[in-house]
């Protein structure tokens, strides 16, 4: 029997175990519990964020470290001059995509000599985690994906699942406690499309402080990327994520106190964690 | 019963000389413009030289189609090592690369005769020539391509350094400045450009070096 990470939401009985053995076996509600579980691993995973204007795109993430002595895993990736993604979950199999999308980027750009929209990408995403929910001898990847990039018909911002589905978005977070990010994103994000480059990376700054819970801000614990408009996918370096988060470190106490545990889920900005209540009647999440 | 023959070819030849010469801190790579099939131009204003990562610059001559493609299988190579290594390729690795290109399609060669230019790990100028299979030597300076025949003998003249084979190592950099370098390639190319008809239009020359890369065109006769 596999341990599973403790969930907020109740479960009614263990009835479920008889059907989540096997990726290719299907509950009596219709669900396939191995993917399930995999969107779980998602959410073990440290905090990814990503937001979007109209001409550029954020990706930031959380440097969780094993221990004091290791380095933290490198959760955002260069796919090209004009994608990026941000990982949450086992992050070796978010590396293997990562190798994945490079190579799709890579050789679209050898036979098109131009580059691969974003679109398509997830697409190729989407549909490569599909096979895995649907072979005895695979397992579904353990990885969510926040896919950033700049295309032809602008920036976008998708959202990649275990489950092989995907979704636009104009600002999401995933993984532990990214639902205070959500909170705050949810807030603000009727205003990133006109946002400036500088207040983007603000905003993703500070959704990143949400996830900390009250853990002081610094430099070393985040990881900042941006693309956009004239500026090809990079890491922001240390000093100027300082710079912004000193901006706002007074501010702190005032967002604080709103700091998600709010479980309200907006209309615009979906949240993965649905489908939640007491029985086997609810819609599983990968539906959505 | 004689054997068939095919009445067309898979390649063409389209022409021109590229030229590449190695300093102590500073490599040259120049090509003529002039793009041509038989006795006909095609273009006079074709630039046989890519770069191809900032310290490695390529220069081709031969059948551009076959040169085309081969720079683009090179700059994803590249791009897949930039994402493996996070740096950019110097030019011995570049080299290397280069040769086992070649030698992969060694039983349907790409038509390209090759020079590669640019700086090693230590800052000195560094030319590579190949032969189109891939074979490949590290060297001073090196002349490819129709008018190679007239060039690499006057270099020889000027520059001769001895043989690689020889130990101790002796390094195949040129005592040459780098205007006196420049100087050289144009009265080269002036030279070739009046014997070799498919050398000359215009000149096309860059210099490379730790601060960047720059490029020089110079005009050259037309007939």
């Amino acid at each position: 029997l596999q341990t599973r990470a403790p969930r907020k939401k109740k479960k009614a009985k263990m009835f479920r175990n008889q059907y989540d053995t096997d990726v290719t076996t299907w509950s009596p509600t219709g669900r396939l519990f191995q993917v399930e579980y995999a969107m779980e691993a998602v959410k073990q995973g440290s905090a990814a964020i990503g937001l979007r204007s109209r001409s550029h795109v954020v990706l930031a993430c959380v440097n969780k470290a094993q221990s004091e002595l290791s380095s933290h895993q490198k959760k955002i990736f260069k796919v090209d001059d004009h994608i990026g993604v941000a990982i949450a979950g086992l992050t070796a199999d978010g590396r293997v995509l990562s190798r994945y999308m490079r190579s799709e980027a890579i050789n679209h750009s050898f036979t098109y000599e131009s580059p691969l929209p974003v679109g398509r990408l997830v697409v190729h995403l989407a549909d490569k985690a599909q096979v895995c929910t649907q072979r005895s001898w695979k397992r579904p990847y353990g990885v969510g994906l926040l896919v950033g990039g700049l295309d032809e018909s602008g920036a976008h911002l998708y959202y990649n699942c275990p489950s092989g589905n995907y979704f636009e978005y104009q600002a999401f977070a995933i993984g532990s406690r990214s639902q205070a990010a959500k909170t705050y994103l949810e807030r603000r994000f009727e205003s990133f499309g006109d946002s400036s480059r500088e207040d983007l990376i603000k905003d993703a700054i500070l959704a990143v402080r949400e996830t900390l819970q009250g853990e002081t801000l610094k430099s070393s614990l985040c990881t900042v990327s941006v693309l956009g408009v004239g500026e090809p996918f990079h890491f922001l370096d240390q000093e100027t994520i300082q710079k912004v988060i000193d901006t706002f470190e007074k501010v702190a106490e005032d967002e604080e106190g709103e700091a998600g545990e709010g479980d309200a889920e907006a209309a615009a900005a979906p949240a993965e964690q649905g489908g939640g209540g007491a029985g086997d009647q609810d819609v599983a999440p990968m539906e959505m | 019963m004689t054997k068939q023959h095919a009445n067309w070819s898979p390649y063409d030849n389209n022409g021109g000389t590229c030229v590449a010469i190695a300093g102590s801190d500073y490599c040259v790579i120049a090509a003529d413009t002039r793009m041509s099939t038989g006795y006909s131009i095609l273009t006079r204003d074709y630039s046989k030289i890519h770069k191809l990562a900032d310290k490695a610059v390529l220069s081709s001559s031969g059948f551009q189609a076959d040169v085309k493609a081969l720079q683009k299988v090179l700059k994803s190579r590249h791009l897949v090592y930039q994402h493996q290594h996070n740096k950019q390729m110097s030019c011995p690795a570049m080299a290397q690369l280069l040769s086992n290109t070649l030698y992969f399609k060694r039983f349907f060669p790409y038509y390209a005769f090759n020079v590669l230019g640019g700086l090693d790990e230590q800052g000195k100028g560094c030319v590579f020539t190949y032969d189109a299979v891939g074979s490949y030597e590290k060297v001073g300076y090196s002349a490819q391509g129709s008018g190679s025949t007239l060039i690499m003998p006057f270099l020889d003249n000027q520059l001769k350094s001895p043989s690689p084979l020889l130990l101790p190592a002796q390094d195949a950099i040129t005592p040459l400045s780098e205007p006196e370098a420049v100087d050289l390639v144009k009265t080269v190319f002036a030279s070739a450009t009046e014997r070799d008809i498919y050398t000359g239009d215009k000149l096309e020359i860059m210099i490379l070096k730790a601060d960047g890369i720059r490029t020089e065109v110079m005009e050259l006769r037309k007939d």
